[in-house]
């Protein structure tokens, strides 16, 4: 006990860390999340943009990179990362990668949240002389907006699940935290102290997302 | 003038299986929608009704022929400069297609918006197509907080926000009950009388088609098997598939297991007579029965009455010698048709 009270400085800044690296990944893979299952939800078969070729590739590129065990991505994403951050080191490097990791996850479930919406409101809007951008963004994003906001915070969990598994490579955060003071150095007490804090970050998550998804399906 | 004018047009769609048959939605229809007409189109699931409604606004691309829409050939056209073109043609379905993250109002704005009317302008539509449907107290309201009828005229509203020559109502009433549907159905009544607009009416109602429309085409496998006046459609069907669908409205023609009962039941000879309108006197029809001292008893019938013009069907059993009998039905028969049950 007395080992997590003098460690409460840094729990603190492990804390900010984490929120810093799932709030940046939520961003960043949350928009790629949305490109990707956007593009899949508008070119396949039937759809209004349907684009066979493009479906394809995109399809297969979602299920070639989820099941990859997110610990081994971390490290096969490293050269990709150098490139595109300059470092495969650090925060940065971390956030890039859980951010392309959550970006094909989330397209997923964005795609089956856009599969929701009812074919014949589509078809409505093109009635009227509606073009797929407007489509896109006055009829399928606001009809499928509360599954979505459901599916943004499921995500949020698995982007904190994430975040401390790149503690393990070298990335701040809560995970790093339990790591280095509470595993390593057997006290369990400091372990369950990140755990905490993790499980009250999540269910605040939860709570938000579920009242927003709430607001907008008004029910 | 026709507003809508179909030539030779085909709808084939590829085979969904490889090595699969290529499905024909459309084999071939041409159709003339004049302009004021409400024009129905009618036939069993499957026949090609929605598919041909959608080749009107190009919601579907035809295969092969011709699609006039004012006098512009719109088959082939780039999407681009479709999507004016259907600016000019609204849309009502069956199960509404409102906007749920909408209100109502906004629903009806939806289309406007797409035509870039400024917002002021907009709302002063929106006001007034809300009066005309009668819905002006549920601007605010969730399609979800709707009944069925009370949504279809939200759609009936959105359809003719930008003014539209022509409104295509895809199966409108099926999922609305029989109240309502009357409801729905007086509303189009007044969407053609009083703003002039053609409407193409699809349904596999007969009774929808009995009670708004002038012109009726019937759909049987991808193809117009009949069309003409409803009138005539009804009160004399050419084809089996047409005389099916008449059959569950008109009242008054005894199925074959009807007639075997009445045979069964009754001693004379059955036939069914039918009248039209003012063509048949029905008081010349019963007076050739009573001058060849043939006695006939009514055992089946009904009267129906389609756009203010009464027809019907009577099944007489008749008594006499067959000699009397033959030359009486002889004499009937110049006079109107006569079905004489074998």
């Amino acid at each position: 006990m007395d080992a997590l009270i003098e460690l409460l400085p840094e729990l603190w800044t492990a804390s900010v860390e984490t929120l810093y690296i799932v709030a940046l990944t939520l961003f960043f893979g949350g928009l790629g999340g949305l490109a990707v299952g956007l593009g899949l939800y508008l070119t396949r078969a039937g759809s209004i943009l349907e684009n066979r070729p493009v479906f394809l590739v995109l399809n297969v590129l979602v299920n070639f990179v989820r099941p990859i065990p997110f610990i081994i991505f971390l490290a096969a994403a490293q050269p990709l990362a150098r490139l595109v951050v300059g470092t495969a080191l650090g925060n940065s490097a971390i956030i890039f990668t859980i951010s392309l990791a959550a970006a094909f996850g989330m397209g997923r479930i964005v795609e089956q949240n856009l599969l929701t919406v009812t074919p014949g409101v589509i078809e409505a809007a093109r009635s009227v002389g509606a073009g797929p951008i407007r489509i896109i963004f006055t009829v399928l994003l606001p009809e499928a907006l509360g599954p979505l906001i459901l599916g943004y915070t499921f995500i949020f969990v698995a982007l904190v699940d994430m975040s401390a598994v790149a503690g393990y490579v070298g990335g701040g955060g809560l995970g790093n935290f339990a790591l280095q003071y509470g595993y390593r150095q057997f006290n369990p007490i400091v372990t369950w102290a990140a755990v905490l804090l993790i499980i009250v970050l999540v269910q605040l998550m939860q709570f938000l997302g579920n009242w927003l998804a709430r607001k907008a399906l008004r029910r | 003038m026709p507003v809508v004018s179909l030539r030779d047009v085909s709808k084939v769609y590829p085979p969904t299986s490889k090595g699969g048959e290529p499905v024909v939605a459309i084999d071939g229809v041409s159709l003339d929608v004049e302009a004021g007409d409400v024009y129905g189109i009618i036939g069993y699931s499957g026949a090609g009704k929605s598919t041909l409604v959608r080749l009107v606004n190009a919601l579907e691309r035809s295969t092969s022929g011709e699609i006039f829409v004012n006098d512009r050939n719109i088959a082939g056209l780039p999407e681009r400069e479709l999507r004016g073109i259907r600016l000019g043609i609204g849309m009502i379905f069956q199960q509404f297609n409102l906007l749920n993250s909408r209100t109502v109002a906004r629903n009806i704005a939806y289309p406007l918006e797409v035509a870039g009317m400024p917002k002021a302008e907009r709302a002063a539509r929106v006001e007034e197509l809300l009066a005309f449907v009668g819905l002006s107290d549920k601007a605010g309201a969730f399609p979800d907080q709707l009944s069925g009828g009370q949504k279809q005229r939200v759609g009936i509203a959105r359809a003719l926000a930008t003014q539209p020559s022509i409104l295509l109502a895809d199966e409108a009433t099926s999922a609305l009950d029989p109240e309502t549907t009357h409801e729905v159905l007086d509303l189009l009544k007044r969407v053609n009388r009083e703003f002039g607009v053609t409407i193409i009416v699809i349904t596999h109602e007969m009774d929808v088609i009995q009670t708004i429309a002038t012109k009726v085409a019937v759909m049987d496998q991808g193809q117009v098997i009949e069309r003409g006046d409803v009138f005539d459609v009804f009160s004399n069907p050419q084809h089996a598939a047409s005389a099916r669908f008449v059959s569950t409205v008109v009242k008054g023609v005894p199925s074959p297991a009807e007639l075997a009962v009445l045979q069964e039941r009754h001693s004379g000879r059955i036939v069914t007579v039918s009248f039209r309108d003012s063509e048949v006197d029905q008081s010349a029809v019963f007076g050739e029965f009573t001058r060849e001292g043939v006695s006939f008893e009514v055992v089946y019938g009904g009267i129906n009455e389609i756009q203010g013009r009464p027809f019907g069907h009577l099944t007489l059993s008749l008594k006499a010698d067959d000699v009397a009998v033959d030359a009486a039905l002889a004499r009937v028969r110049t006079l109107t048709n006569v079905t004489e049950a074998s």
